[in-house]
């Protein structure tokens, strides 16, 4: 039970660096990664491979960041002059693209059977228990971390300046925000986050293989932002580890209702996520905790 | 020489195949102005209700196309007047995330109701036709046929009927449209009805290609994307030529990249549009 908890612990931070990620240019810039789970999957193939070939966690972890990065520009290069949508489109695909290379490019990634032996640091020297123990500090220590900085950035001039380009880009242009630039590094840091999230699942589960990094896992994290607050990064946390409970609740399904194939589970749980999250853009859409919009400051 | 032409007779076939949900796609968001995620559940969901006329009552492709056509605008339908619509006023970004939600219930439900195997269409098997060194089968012939006809029935409607003319007014102008005394709302639903349905007739025209299964309209999403970017979102003869333009890209790379690429071929064809023309062909601004 202890161990099942721990689990779920550090699952829910991970989805949290995920969602903080979704909520820097969601929440922060009006734009959206429809390809998450690909930029998460990048993190983990990046920190899987740099380990595998040697380095120290630490190395991979940066590599992961810099995938992230790198990832983002991609995306971002084609799109950014364009309407959202088409941002909406291109990630989807980038997604689907990152599997496919994922699944076929045995040479790097090993194809479909995965890359199994992901160094788990200090695993042998802590034990089982210990690792456990260990992997939730320090993934919530990371958590805390980037939330204490995108926390900073949402109160700077930077981040006022994101949320002027998402209520109006046009005006913001016109009061000389380089809206291009900024839209261009809102995105590359929300990557290296997702992707640095993906990293430490790599690290966290030792093994990593295509269907690790399903397209439900950027509907997780829609449904944990928009429930949590959008524009808020502790209500995207907060949002993430609701997700987490939610998702191991729906798993009582099969004993709620009986009499079913576990495809027919599985397809009810999927259900429910996806119900969740239109109920929560019907019911509260400014989430748990809401946007806080400080007043313009008076003339004087 | 002759596989070159082999590749471009099949990409002609894959282009009309995938011309016709590109154009529900593109019909939808030239009207309600947001990207349905939802067009991928919606093959599936047309896929599925002619699968089951096909094996329950023995239906022929024709009969299974109209029912397909019925089944999945009413899921269409269905899902904009009961979850979709209400979010229009939250932004289009809103209401396109939300579509991704739909997608995921409904293809969720046929896969409660027919679980994950690939189910195939029960018909006559008949042997591949030669001229020359190509080869084409009569069962793809019928098909590209009916996606022509099809089609034409969709320019047909749009170009002579009210509500085609309602659909491309408020598609052109949506306060101008209001002032003539068109409901938006109507077009709307007409709309989704078309959209969907023209979907869940690819979902056919596709299961009887090749098969069925709740993944089936995914798997196809990003090449049906390439088509309508390609074509210029929004434009439905766009969509066309877009569609044969992926179609025979797609098809001509594989003669150099694995086949299991076929879908990063659309995704490339997009980045390249988006970079040097991002209207698309045929499409108006996209910025």
């Amino acid at each position: 039970m202890v161990a099942y908890l721990l689990f779920a612990l550090t699952l829910g931070g991970i989805y949290g660096l995920l969602a903080l990620s979704l909520n820097l240019i969601w929440g922060g810039a009006g734009m959206v990664n429809l390809g998450l789970a690909g930029f998460f999957a990048v993190g983990a193939y990046a920190s899987a491979i740099v380990t595998g070939a040697g380095a120290p966690v630490p190395v991979g972890l940066a590599a992961a960041l810099l995938a992230g990065v790198a990832a983002g520009l991609v995306v971002t290069f084609s799109t950014l002059r364009l309407r959202d949508d088409y941002l909406a489109i291109v990630t989807l695909g980038f997604a689907e693209v990152v599997r496919l290379v994922a699944l076929n490019e045995r040479w790097l990634t090993n194809g479909s059977d995965g890359i199994s032996g992901v160094p788990a640091p200090f695993k042998a020297a802590l034990g089982i228990a210990g690792f456990n123990l260990f992997y939730l500090a320090l993934v919530s220590g990371i958590v805390l971390v980037v939330w204490a900085l995108l926390r900073r950035l949402d109160g700077s001039p930077f981040g006022r300046a994101l949320k002027a380009i998402r209520e109006d880009q046009e005006l913001a242009g016109f009061a000389g925000k380089p809206v291009l630039r900024f839209k261009l590094q809102a995105f590359a840091v929300s990557a290296a986050v997702a992707g640095l999230a993906g990293a430490l699942y790599g690290h966290y589960q030792t093994y990593i293989s295509p269907d690790h990094f399903q397209p439900l896992i950027t509907i997780y994290i829609f449904l944990a932002v928009s429930a949590g607050g959008v524009g808020r990064p502790s209500g995207a946390l907060i949002g993430a580890y609701g997700v987490v409970f939610f998702l191991e609740a729906t798993r009582f399904v099969a004993e709620v209702v009986p009499a079913l194939q576990p495809v027919q589970v599985a397809a009810l749980r999927e259900m429910l996520v996806g119900a969740a999250l239109i109920l929560v853009f019907y019911l509260r859409p400014q989430g748990v905790l809401p946007e806080r919009i400080p007043p313009a400051p008076r003339m004087s | 020489m002759s596989v070159l032409l082999q590749a471009i007779l099949n990409g002609v076939m894959t282009g009309t195949l995938i011309a016709v949900p590109a154009i529900g796609f593109t019909a939808i968001f030239a009207v309600l102005r947001y990207p349905s995620f939802a067009i991928a559940a919606y093959v599936t969901v047309g896929g599925f209700a002619g699968w089951f006329a096909n094996s329950l009552w023995g239906a022929g492709v024709l009969p299974a196309l109209a029912i397909a056509f019925l089944v999945a605008g009413a899921a269409g339908v269905a899902t904009e007047e009961g979850a979709l619509r209400r979010l229009r006023p939250a932004g289009a970004l809103t209401v396109a995330i939300a579509t991704i939600a739909a997608n995921l219930i409904l293809e969720n439900v046929t896969r409660f109701l027919f679980g994950n195997d690939l189910r195939g269409y029960d018909l006559p098997l008949r042997p591949d036709l030669r001229f020359a060194d190509l080869r084409i089968g009569p069962q793809q012939i019928e098909n590209v046929l009916l996606a022509i006809l099809v089609m034409a029935a969709v320019f047909a409607f749009l170009r002579f009927t009210r509500y085609g003319k309602a659909m491309r007014a408020v598609a052109d102008n949506i306060d101008l449209a209001r002032l003539k005394g068109i409901d938006p709302q109507r077009v709307a639903v007409t709309t989704l009805f078309l959209g969907a349905g023209l979907a869940g007739v690819g979902g056919v025209l596709l299961a009887v290609d090749t098969s069925i299964d709740p993944l089936a309209g995914a798997r196809i999403l990003l090449t049906v994307f390439a088509a309508a970017v390609l074509g210029g979102l929004g434009s439905i003869p766009g969509a066309v030529v877009g569609a044969f333009a992926v179609g025979i890209a797609e098809e001509l790379s594989l003669l150099a990249v694995p086949a299991t690429y076929r879908s990063a071929i659309g995704f490339a064809a997009i980045l390249l549009m988006l970079t040097f023309r991002p209207r698309g062909i045929l499409g108006e601004r996209a910025s």
